[in-house]
């Protein structure tokens, strides 16, 4: 049997149980998706956007569904020691969500943070518009809007300031199970919020996580959304970011990847009105066989847009990463500033990178500027580091940290800062300790 | 005690260091003179460890330990140190960290406690006052942005703070105007003591003025060729190189400044 036949059937099996099933324009959305996955499969390498990703191996695997109930509180809790006790914390357990788990914290009035699950069995009100169309991003993201049954649904109401980071915990907890999850985002006008997802994954037999999130920014609202991923070594790990951004607003995308087989992140933003900002900030680390993959979109719909991109990777054994970035001016969206700039260290000469700029201009009057660069680690320096009596560990794991520290920097909250800065020092080699940072 | 017998080294296949001798005794200030291309660097950059250049043949005895045996890093916590030529730039990484970071690991070696961010900041803005840097150079990165002046001050900071046994100061001097060449002086002046021995490597006579050295060496075509006392020096100043080197003076005296 097919790999798409295989999810139909799954679809068939399932899709009563889903939540909401019994709204006509969700059974009716869901089945125009499962109708494209089974049309079009797992994206193979013919398509110029998946070139240098291979989805093959997902083909040949059988995943189960999982009920959401095993058993992860101590990860949990560490997660949460990890991350500095936030405020508001949401946690979903493949792919299903875990009030038992999850302190919702204390929220100002005008803002409203729950499951998916339980928004579509209400069928609150603008759900539809929320929840996206079959035909968006590629396949997997078809499949995602078939089968997700929950997700985190959040609203800050116009002019409502969360003043600390909202927290959506997704574990990968059962192995060969395949979780779905979708998450929505609508930010008021003039309102501002972090949203922070943390992946990780418990199981070590092959897992698979498809997510989208989708944020809908209204005029003026600043919203900083930060992407952790640490899937386990066998999870394959497929997401999408999809932001629309009304005028004057603001959106900051920090994706960190650092787990998983193999992760794919597509990011896109369009500016629907004028005078949006964007920054698309991104670190990435490989090592072993792994495989990284992002893939982002900024649309400069509309005039006076602004974007920053920038987006570093470290590879080691014989790991692969993958950037492709585009950005579109279109035509009339005058006084355009966009700046791309992807940077690759490669820890081994086994590892590979790929980045791939790909800037479409139709408008006059923009500045648009991308660089690419793909290097080793400065000998220089290195031998620089040795002459002052550090080891050759030691100074390899803090150039390379240094490497990344300039993106990590870009991370505002401090507390977020740290933690990514540590999960990252603890996934590089070297057992060397760091001296505490003065930066 | 520096003891280098018949040292052979080349880069790249190309042999500089071709049958070097010198011995530095302990608390001793040795100076190497030499013309552009005379191996002058390549002695310290092998002293140092540098993996990119060969040793051919000879020996290294310091202390009585074969210091060509050690990598660099234990070359360094052994007390050996190099004040670079060209100090490299690290963006990304502070000078308080990597100056911190260099300290403990040469007292971890000493059998020292480590210091901790208090002690080490008093410590370090203390020598930096000395060296005349100001205090934000502390929270840069590692030279990235700094004048030539204030990277050779960076270097004789980290010389204050490490203690060497033995320091080789690779043409310290270099570009350098007369005020961060006083800096530099003193900063190697106050290290002197009878247990501390230098390598001064420079091509022009001025650095000799501030730092007399009990010893002056020539060295031409991968060996010296003249050792004297300081007054060899001015007498470079005076003649240039090619009466020691056989070679007609390519350009201008020694000790005329660049």
């Amino acid at each position: 049997m097919s790999a798409p036949q295989v999810w139909r059937d799954a679809f068939a099996e399932r899709a009563e149980a889903l939540p909401g099933a019994r709204l006509p324009w969700l059974a009716r959305l869901r089945g125009q998706a499962i109708e494209r996955f089974a049309d079009e499969g797992w994206p193979t390498r013919r398509l110029e956007a998946w070139r240098h990703t291979p989805l093959a191996l997902l083909g040949e695997q059988a995943f189960v569904a999982a009920d959401g109930r095993a058993e992860v509180a101590a990860a949990v809790a560490q997660l949460r020691r990890e991350a500095g006790d936030p405020e508001h914390w949401l946690v979903f357990v493949d792919g299903h969500h875990r009030p038992d788990l999850s302190t919702p914290g204390s929220l100002p009035q005008g803002c409203q943070v729950g499951s998916l699950a339980e928004a579509l069995r209400q069928d609150a009100q603008g759900l539809e518009a929320l929840m996206g169309s079959a035909d968006e991003g590629s396949s997997p993201a078809a499949l995602n809007l078939a089968f997700a049954a929950d997700g985190a649904f959040v609203r800050i109401g116009s002019g409502v300031a969360l003043e600390h980071p909202l927290h959506l915990v997704f574990v990968s907890a059962t192995a060969e199970a395949a979780t779905h999850v979708r998450n929505l985002v609508q930010a008021g006008a003039n309102s501002v919020a972090t949203i922070v997802e943390h992946h990780i994954g418990l199981a070590d037999a092959q897992t698979l996580a498809t997510i989208e999130t989708r944020l809908a920014l209204d005029r003026d609202a600043r919203v900083t959304h930060l992407k952790l991923q640490r899937e386990s070594e066998a999870g394959f790990h497929l997401a999408r970011i999809d932001a629309q951004q009304a005028g004057g607003s603001v959106f900051d995308s920090h994706s960190l990847s650092f787990g998983a087989r193999l992760a794919r992140t597509d990011i896109e933003t369009r500016f629907a009105g004028e005078g949006c900002e964007a920054l698309f900030n991104g670190l990435y680390h490989a090592d072993g066989r792994r495989h990284v993959d992002h893939h982002t979109r900024i649309d400069h719909a509309l005039p006076r847009g602004t974007s920053r991109e920038y987006y570093r990777g470290i590879l080691d054994g014989a790991a692969r990463g993958v950037f492709s970035g585009r950005i579109l001016v279109a035509p009339g969206a005058v006084r355009t500033d966009a700046v791309q700039r992807t940077d690759n260290l490669l820890l081994s000469a086994q590892a590979e990178a790929d980045a791939r700029p790909e800037l479409e201009i139709y408008a006059a009057d923009v500045k648009c500027a991308h660089g690419a660069t793909v290097g080793q680690l400065d000998e220089e320096a290195l031998f620089y580091l040795r002459a002052r009596g550090l080891d050759e560990a030691h100074a390899r794991k803090l150039l390379t940290l240094a490497f990344a520290g300039e993106v990590l920097e870009r991370i505002r909250d401090e507390a977020l800062r740290r933690c990514a800065r540590e999960i990252l020092l603890a996934r590089l080699p070297g057992e060397e300790r760091m001296e505490e940072s003065y930066a | 005690m520096l003891e280098i017998s018949n040292l052979k080294a080349s880069v790249e296949d190309k042999l500089i260091l071709d049958g070097l001798d010198l011995r530095v005794g302990d608390g001793e200030v040795h100076a190497i003179m030499g013309p552009n291309g005379s191996g002058k660097s390549t002695l310290a950059q092998v002293l140092a460890g540098r993996e990119d250049y060969r040793v051919e043949g000879g020996t290294v005895r310091w202390d009585g330990r074969d210091l060509l045996a050690l990598p660099a890093e234990e070359r360094a916590r052994n007390g050996l140190f190099l004040a670079f030529q060209y100090p490299v730039e690290i963006p990304g990484v502070s000078n308080a960290y990597f100056l911190k970071a260099a300290v403990n690991a040469v007292r971890r070696h000493r059998g020292l406690p480590e210091l901790d961010a208090m002690d080490f900041l008093k410590r370090v803005k203390a020598e930096m006052k000395a060296v005349g840097m100001k205090e934000e150079f502390l929270y840069r990165s590692v030279n990235e942005g700094f004048s030539g002046g204030e990277k050779k001050r960076n270097e004789v900071l980290q010389m204050t703070l490490l203690e060497p046994k033995l320091a080789v100061l690779d043409e310290t001097d270099s570009g350098l105007d007369i005020d961060a060449l006083r800096v530099v002086a003193d900063g190697v002046n106050r290290l002197r003591s009878p247990e501390r021995s230098m390598i001064v490597i420079t091509h022009y006579q001025r650095l000799l003025e501030y730092i007399v050295p009990d010893r002056v060496h020539v060295l031409a075509h991968g060996r010296i060729v003249r050792s004297g006392g300081p007054e060899l020096a001015a007498e470079l100043e005076q003649k240039g190189y090619a009466w020691l080197t056989g070679e007609a003076d390519q350009a201008r005296p020694a000790g005329a400044a660049s």
